[in-house]
């Protein structure tokens, strides 16, 4: 356990009323102190990506001795479960919300509180355990696992110790083209529901703590992979793929940098053909999906020197941190054996017991979720990139799914969303909800294009039209005179229009210079202001100049 | 025509209110005592149905009865200490507020008036609320207990809080960090615990009714060694929410009243499923409150076909002979009433005592840890956080407190789990089973509450098992989760005018009401025997 300096904790009852609270207290108890991992997450696009175990070491080396070295991992998954209200009580949360403001007598563990399940969790665990295709423990409970420490007011947390909600499950993705690609699938141990703690904040020169126990009690769901990825990459996926799954059931925000998703990390490394596992480091401290790449990519580098080295005795039962600015990880603790948590059922609640039919009727209620989506994606002739693309993102994926159920093309679909829309979203950061154009506007876009009422190119200007400032397109097309001219009468009067307007060009054509066939070209578009078919328009003006020779 | 008691060694005179007229007011069926006052002196009646019926007929102020009540309170409270906290002000500012109610003629609440003494490990938020721990010295929470804000919301006007064993762990109210109660029969002993406070109030009219939490007996003791009626309901019955947890599969809030009919009043105001505790049921409350008339004069045999198992094990050796032959008497005066006794055997029995100090300890180790010193209570200031979680917690908690979070701890620890906890488990499982089995044959099975009548102060203090061993004959229905009712039954041989036993009456799950019935009929028809404590035995008080 941390060795924390705690001066300021106060000795008197808290009163309940948020606003006494903070007016009776010292102030500086209980003011904001930001975070210094927030900024982080930012920061990490500009590091370079590259792994530094020791300055002697060259990377060349380091690869030749990795090849013969296997790293095992497992990831502790903790998901903020995104509940109205905490998980025992009625206190509502919402993050960065003033310390000690969302607090009472319950999450505050004071003498005589007893918790009271929020049935949400339950139905959040039941969507999830199903979405990682796991077997449900229709009779479960709650325990207690208890150690002391500052931010977890009851000396216990509750949570699910030997039935969990779900078992046995696994999870299937596909690894980014850019990374090597493949399918994927890992196994999931278990998922079970528990309680979150509060959260300390130190100062800055470490001599005081403060607590703010405004997360104590907010549910969460802890997922137990199995130990089966085996480089950075996949575990990274892994995380993404859950928060995904966790996202597309709209069980959390799934926010890493907020906390909401949190991995811990199971690292060991083994000789390749070795059938035991290494011994295993844990890592935490990571607050985005490349952080995790790193900070494994990191770890089985260190691992795999000291196994080089005959030092393998040094990699010893720990838990380290990562270290952002430093790009490694540090020791945290030690583990001495295990932890004793002295687990028993939670006298407090009942037993969780669940009938078939309500988690039939809960599997009925489910979302397509991202697996379900890539493979429709996928038969439907779409490359990985744009299957992973489109299904990544839950929003874009309706948005995909809307505009080809209003009769547009799949593949025409998707390289507006990937390109243009995208491009867009990207330079205004803005997502894909909060654009003002409408899936349905986008199908028509696509069937104005194709059946060349407009042009790609005007269709490119009604959408940048479209995106800002919304609209229909039909509208657009009528206000501002869209409407492709295909008419060849028309066509031809405006070729004979410009034609006769340069009679110099013309003989200059005529007389061999064919390459200002483009010229009259641009004219009768300028003419027509950009509306003629192009196919059209030259068709015709090749046989105009042509006619007379 | 009814059983013959010994005769109570405390024949102080008792003036009856002769005014008392019958009242309706409590429930839709009239309620009558005025054929009980037709009866022999020996019958208790209610306070909580006089003091409404007095209220109405404006017979006495509110501020009046609380005056005296209070005004008894400060005569007896040196010698007795059972408050750690009595709200003279506030007491008698609620109860002229209620005499303005009755002036403008407003609706009573069905507890108008009524005042409760409530035991400190139940939270009020207007008074501190300690559980007799040095740890909580001074801290007042932020509400009130279920159980008090109904009290409170039928017109219930509470009066203080009573003393008790540190967190309920202890059957003397020797383990209060503050103060050690007398019983008010003879001063020199202990009033049972851990709700010594709440019992010794009740018999010593400090208040009418109060409130006391029962884990493994700590109602019904002390309710038998100060001879007043106790009632434990079923696990589940009346809200925890508020109750600073001991152990929390076993903790139920219980009641103390002079009379059968005041304690299920009380328990009545107090039922019911509450949003708050997970674990309090959702099953209908039979009107417990209105059963309390007269018995029936005509019917010489009230109780007949009820049939009545005298457990075997609780009158082995190591009871004394001045419980057992009460305890037979009561059995005898049962079957005068009509009930057919039988000999019901528990051989479970004595496993109880091992396995609920196991689960008890177990709970009340992990119940305990949130008193860190960090949110509230008292704090041992230092700059390391595992110093000032030691610190803290060797300083606020008693010995006995930290006795029972070691075994707890270690009966919960890795390696250890399954032969304790996980077997105690078991136990209860088997227990529960085998009362199950016996309230399958019998309607109710009866034994004594405790081995022996109140004992000297610092008798057993030092000797932790000795006072264990003292639990035999409740904790085996805490841990089936079953209502019990205990009410003096005769007196054993001790102090200057004898000490009262208790007769514990169990039922089956969620029978409070058949076992406030019967325990009705046993007292009113109780003979020669007077539960007024030497004490106050001098003064003009409602029975």
């Amino acid at each position: 356990m941390a060795s924390t300096i705690f001066r300021s904790f106060q000795s008197h009852p808290f009163v309940l009323q948020p606003t006494t609270l903070l007016r009776r207290k010292n102030v500086l108890l209980y003011c904001t102190v930001r975070s210094a991992q927030t900024q982080a997450a930012t920061q990490e696009k500009v590091k370079p990506r590259q792994v530094r175990v020791s300055n002697v070491t060259q990377n060349k080396t380091l690869e030749n001795v990795l090849k013969d070295y296997e790293a095992v991992i497992g990831i502790e998954t903790h998901v903020q479960l995104s509940t109205v209200t905490k998980a025992f009580c009625s206190c509502p949360y919402n993050y960065a919300s003033q310390p000690n403001t969302s607090i009472c007598p319950i999450c505050m563990g004071l003498p005589g509180a007893l918790p009271i399940l929020n049935f949400k969790v339950i139905e959040s665990a039941v969507k999830v355990g199903l979405a990682l295709n796991c077997k449900l423990a229709l009779n479960s409970k709650f325990d207690r696992k208890q150690y002391f420490y500052a931010d977890l007011p009851k000396g216990y947390q509750i949570s699910q110790f030997d039935v969990p909600i779900a078992t046995g499950g696994y999870i299937d993705l596909d690894i980014p083209v850019e990374f090597g690609g493949g399918h994927r699938k890992f196994g999931i141990t278990r998922v079970h529901m528990e309680e979150d703690a509060g959260k300390l904040m130190h100062s800055d020169d470490g001599s005081r703590s403060q607590v703010d126990l405004n997360r104590a009690g907010v549910p969460l769901l802890e997922i137990v992979s199995e130990p089966d990825m085996r480089n950075g990459t996949e575990a990274a996926e892994y995380a993404a793929e859950i928060q995904r799954v966790v996202r597309y059931l709209g069980v959390s925000n799934g926010n890493m940098q907020e906390g909401s998703l949190r991995c811990d990390v199971n690292v060991s490394v083994r000789p390749i053909g070795q059938l035991h596992f290494g011994t295993k480091v844990e890592i935490k401290n990571m607050n985005s999906f490349s952080n995790v790449t790193r900070a494994i990519d990191y770890e089985i580098s260190r691992q795999v020197l000291l196994h080089s080295q005959g030092q393998e005795k040094e990699i010893v039962q720990e838990t380290r941190l990562w270290e952002e600015g430093a790009q490694k990880t540090f020791t945290m603790r030690k583990k001495e054996g295990l932890s004793d948590y002295r687990y028993f059922p939670e006298p407090d609640l009942p037993g969780v017991f669940l009938t078939k039919d309500y988690v039939d009727s809960i599997q009925d209620s489910l979302p397509e979720l991202p697996e379900m989506k890539r493979r429709r994606y996928e038969k439907m002739g779409l490359s990985m990139q744009d299957v992973l693309f489109l299904a990544n993102d839950m929003n874009v994926a309706d948005f995909f799914d809307t505009t080809i159920t209003k009769g547009a093309d799949a593949k025409l679909a998707a390289n507006w969303i990937m390109s243009d829309i995208a491009a867009y979203m990207k330079n205004e950061e803005l997502t894909i909800p909060e654009v003002k154009l409408s899936p349905q506007e986008l199908a028509e876009l696509i069937a104005y294009i194709k059946d060349g009422t407009i042009s790609g190119k005007i269709g490119k200007q009604i959408l940048f039209e479209l995106l800002a400032k919304g609209g229909t397109v039909k509208g657009l097309i009528e206000e501002k005179d869209l409407v492709q001219i295909v008419d060849p009468i028309e066509i031809e009067k405006m070729v004979e229009k410009v034609l006769s307007e340069n009679p110099k060009q013309l003989d200059q054509y005529r007389s061999g210079k064919t390459k200002l066939q483009g010229y009259f070209a641009g004219q009768i578009m300028k003419l027509s202001k950009g509306k003629a078919n192009p196919g059209i328009l030259n068709k015709i003006l090749l046989e105009k100049l042509n006619a007379q020779s | 025509m009814l059983s013959t008691l010994q005769p109570p060694r405390s024949l102080s005179h008792f003036r009856r209110r002769t005014s008392l007229k019958p009242f309706s007011s409590l429930s839709s069926q009239p309620v009558t005592h005025s054929t009980l006052t037709d009866q022999s002196q020996s019958t208790s009646q209610s306070q909580i149905l006089s003091t409404r019926d007095s209220l109405l007929s404006r017979q006495i102020s509110a501020a009046e009865l609380a005056e005296s009540f209070l005004s008894r309170l400060r005569r007896t409270e040196p010698h007795l200490r059972s408050f750690l906290h009595v709200s003279d002000s506030a007491v008698l500012a609620q109860a002229r507020d209620l005499d303005d109610k009755l002036r403008r003629n407003e609706e009573l609440g069905p507890l108008a008036g009524v005042l409760v003494a409530v035991k400190d490990n139940i939270c009020t938020a207007d008074m501190p609320s300690t559980a007799g721990s040095r740890v909580l010295e001074g801290y007042t929470p932020p509400y009130d207990a279920t159980a008090v804000r109904k009290i409170k919301e039928l017109g219930g006007i509470v009066v203080g809080k009573t003393n008790m064993d540190e967190f309920g762990m202890g059957s003397t109210t020797e383990g209060s960090a503050f103060q050690v109660t007398a019983n008010p029969w003879d001063t020199t002993r202990v009033p049972g615990g851990s709700s010594g406070g709440s019992a010794a109030a009740v018999s010593a009219r400090q208040s009418m009714v109060s409130l006391g939490s029962d884990t493994g007996g700590s109602v019904r003791q002390p309710a038998s060694f100060c001879g007043v009626v106790g009632l434990k309901p079923t696990y589940g019955r009346v809200s925890r929410f508020g109750l600073m947890a001991y152990a929390s599969s076993l903790d139920v809030i219980g009641c103390f009243g002079t009379s059968v009919a005041d304690a299920g009043i009380l328990l009545h105001a107090i039922s019911g499923h509450d949003r708050l505790d997970a674990t309090s049921s959702k099953r209908e409350i039979p009107d417990l409150a209105s059963q309390f008339g007269s018995i029936s004069l005509l019917d010489s045999k009230p109780l007949k076909g009820l049939k009545v198992g005298l457990i075997r094990e609780t009158l082995n050796d190591g009871v004394d002979i001045g419980v057992s032959s009460a305890i037979r008497t009561a059995a005898l005066h049962l079957e005068e009433l009509g009930c057919s006794i039988g000999d019901v055997s528990l051989p479970s029995f004595s496993l109880g005592l091992p396995a609920y100090y196991v689960i008890a300890s177990s709970e009340s180790s992990s119940n305990l840890s949130r008193y860190d010193g960090l949110r509230y209570g008292n704090q041992v200031a230092t700059d390391e956080l595992n110093s000032q979680y030691m610190d803290s917690r060797a300083k606020g908690f008693g010995s006995e407190v930290k006795r029972r979070i070691l075994t707890g701890t270690y009966a919960l620890s890795a390696g250890y789990y399954d032969a304790y906890y996980k077997r105690a488990q078991q136990v209860r499982t088997i227990i529960r089973k085998s009362f199950k089995e016996a309230l399958g044959e019998y309607d109710i099975l009866i034994s004594p509450a405790a081995p022996s009548a109140a004992y000297k102060i610092g008798e057993k203090k030092d000797d932790p098992l000795a006072m264990y061993v003292g639990d035999i004959m409740t904790v085996n229905v805490n841990l089936a989760g079953l209502p019990a009712l205990v009410l003096p039954c005769g007196f054993a041989e001790g102090g200057s005018a004898g000490l009262p036993v208790g007769l514990q009456m169990v039922g089956a799950a969620f029978s409070e009401e058949k076992l406030l019935r019967v325990g009705h009929i046993f007292e009113q028809t109780l003979q020669n025997c007077r539960f007024v404590p030497p004490l106050i035995a001098d003064e003009d008080i409602p029975c």
